[in-house]
């Protein structure tokens, strides 16, 4: 098991935002956590990555307890993030973004080659590379962050709601670029608002509804699922 | 001579030391968003340990060469305020970092009035003459005398400001600082540990105080405990005149604001009649700072709205 939660609990004063959830994800999975905003899926997230304490419970990476470890102690471990909203670094240009990416990283060259392997993958950040992070479109700007989390070489990768503020057609070659990402062997926990999107790419899902994991299963059981169809796919059963 | 040019020479020298004063201002607020109080009076504990060691040495009749005299002075002047520095941060700023904000600031005033006194008991309340080092060469260009003093003080702090700039535009440290000040919550995912840039940020500012508060002493050729309320308010006026937060406009700023003040400070006795003389030179600065934040409360090169992290 890559990644494992167990019991875990966080609560933002006296509200509890995550109520004792158990979740795991297997190398080499990509597997998605769905629910309708507010659920608690970026709070989960933020607890895995050490943006938030958690109140209870037990986050374990790689056989290691990691609750509540300091984010910048985890990249190391492989573990990166595509936060909530993107997070570009806006006055730093577009290579700079990519070169934070790999900041734990000492393997010059190797770095030099992977920042050519990323722009591969998006022909538009080699055309932007000089240009500042702010002057990007929302859907660059997911480019960047995908890239930037790429530039550590995870072994796992958390995103948080890529579709967020973008267009269909985008929205659909960010998705089509995160299965080509799973498929070269980074395990995946994808965070997502569009049900049906992370559903169509992943292997297993969850569903969390206020807190707690309502759902768990293979992502195409998921996707057949009466309750699921109704209340995220919006289809009248 | 021509007094206009004169001032030029004057408000530059002064201008190039409150640059990088301001410098050590900007960083820090730009990194934690504090506005370090007691950053004008880490000038003073760097010119005061530089007054302690150099006369000490050339006191002691040691036969060191003037220029070693000099440096030694500058590195233990430089040593005790990047470590005062550091201590600060981490003793009084550090636990207040989710504070309210109003906490960290009236701390940095109160680690401001701790150093002053702490300053007043080790080197007492008198003046101290500092010794001129070299014998001061005097060139006179187009009607405007230059010492060569001052040629060294705007050399330096130009070279200093230069090797700065490098950093933190061409290396991996310095746009990990960069990314920390846009983004403290992100750099951590990326691997940055938050509380060493922050660090950083206050070391590099305590060198930049510590050659700083010794060519101030130099120049005027005195020190004294309180010489950085006044030096350091002045520095606070030129970063923000130049938008807090913003490095090229704390130097801009610097420059700006030692030409307006020796400026005023040249024409203010033929502007009032002969009423006030130049010393109201202080005045010029506060005008300034006033002017600046009724107008443009961004300053010259500030961007962003004032009201970040």
């Amino acid at each position: 098991m890559l990644l494992e939660l167990a019991g875990l609990e966080v609560a933002y004063g006296g509200i509890k935002a995550v109520k004792g959830i158990d979740l795991a994800v297997e190398k080499g999975e990509l597997v998605c956590l769905i629910g309708a905003n507010g659920a608690g899926k970026t709070t989960t997230l933020k607890a895995i990555c050490g943006l938030t304490v958690p109140r209870a419970g037990h986050v374990r990476y790689a056989g290691e307890d990691i609750t509540g470890m300091p984010s910048y102690q985890l990249v190391a471990r492989g573990l990166a993030m595509v936060p909530e909203g993107r997070g570009i670094f806006r006055q730093l240009t577009v290579e700079e973004n990519l070169v934070m990416g790999a900041f734990i990283r000492g393997d010059r060259p190797a770095v030099r080659r992977d920042l050519e392997h990323v722009f591969e993958i998006f022909p538009r950040l080699a055309e932007r590379r000089a240009q500042s992070g702010g002057t990007l479109s929302g859907g660059e700007q997911q480019m960047l962050a995908i890239g930037r989390a790429l530039m550590s070489r995870p072994r796992l990768l958390l995103l948080d709601e890529p579709s967020m503020g973008l267009a269909p057609l985008l929205v659909g070659r960010i998705f089509e670029t995160v299965r080509e990402i799973a498929k070269g062997g980074v395990t995946i926990l994808l965070i997502e608002q569009n049900a049906r999107l992370a559903l169509e790419i992943s292997t297993r899902g969850y569903v969390m509804e206020s807190g707690r994991i309502a759902l768990a299963g293979r992502a195409t059981d998921l996707l057949a699922d009466p309750k699921v169809r109704e209340a995220y796919l919006g289809e009248a059963t | 001579m021509d007094i206009f040019l004169q001032q030029i020479v004057n408000g530059v020298t002064l201008g190039s030391i409150y640059a990088l004063v301001a410098l050590g201002y900007t960083m820090v607020y730009g990194i934690i968003g504090l506005i370090n109080f007691a950053h004008g009076d880490v000038v003073m504990v760097g010119a005061l340990t530089a007054f302690t060691v150099i006369t000490g040495l050339l006191g002691a009749g040691a036969g060191l060469p003037v220029g070693a005299v000099v440096a030694l002075g500058l590195a233990a002047a430089i040593l005790v305020c990047t470590t005062l520095a550091f201590g600060i941060e981490r003793v009084a700023y550090r636990p207040l970092r989710r504070a309210a904000r109003l906490a960290p600031l009236i701390t940095a005033i109160g680690v401001s009035i701790v150093l002053q006194n702490t300053a007043m008991m080790i080197w007492g309340r008198n003046y101290l003459r500092f010794p001129e080092l070299w014998q001061s060469r005097r060139f006179v260009i187009a009607g405007a005398s230059i010492t060569s003093m001052q040629v060294a003080i705007v050399l330096v702090s130009v070279a200093v400001m230069a090797l700065l700039l490098l950093m933190i535009h061409y290396t991996k440290l310095g746009t990990a600082m960069r990314a920390t000040a846009q983004n403290p919550e992100v750099a951590g995912l990326m691997g940055i540990n938050i509380n060493t840039a922050i660090s950083i940020a206050f070391v590099i500012g305590a060198a930049l105080a510590a050659a700083a508060g010794f060519m101030v002493m130099a120049y005027y050729q005195v020190a004294h405990y309180h010489m950085g309320f006044i030096l350091g308010l002045k520095a606070f006026t030129a970063a923000v005149l130049g938008g807090i937060g913003n490095l090229g406009g704390a130097m801009l700023g610097g420059l700006l604001l030692g030409v307006v003040e020796a400026l005023g400070a040249g024409y203010i006795g033929d502007l009032t009649f002969g009423f006030l003389g130049s010393n109201y030179q202080d005045v010029f600065a506060f005008f300034v700072l006033i002017l600046v934040l009724i107008f443009r409360p961004l300053g010259l090169l500030g961007e962003r709205a004032g009201d970040r992290a």
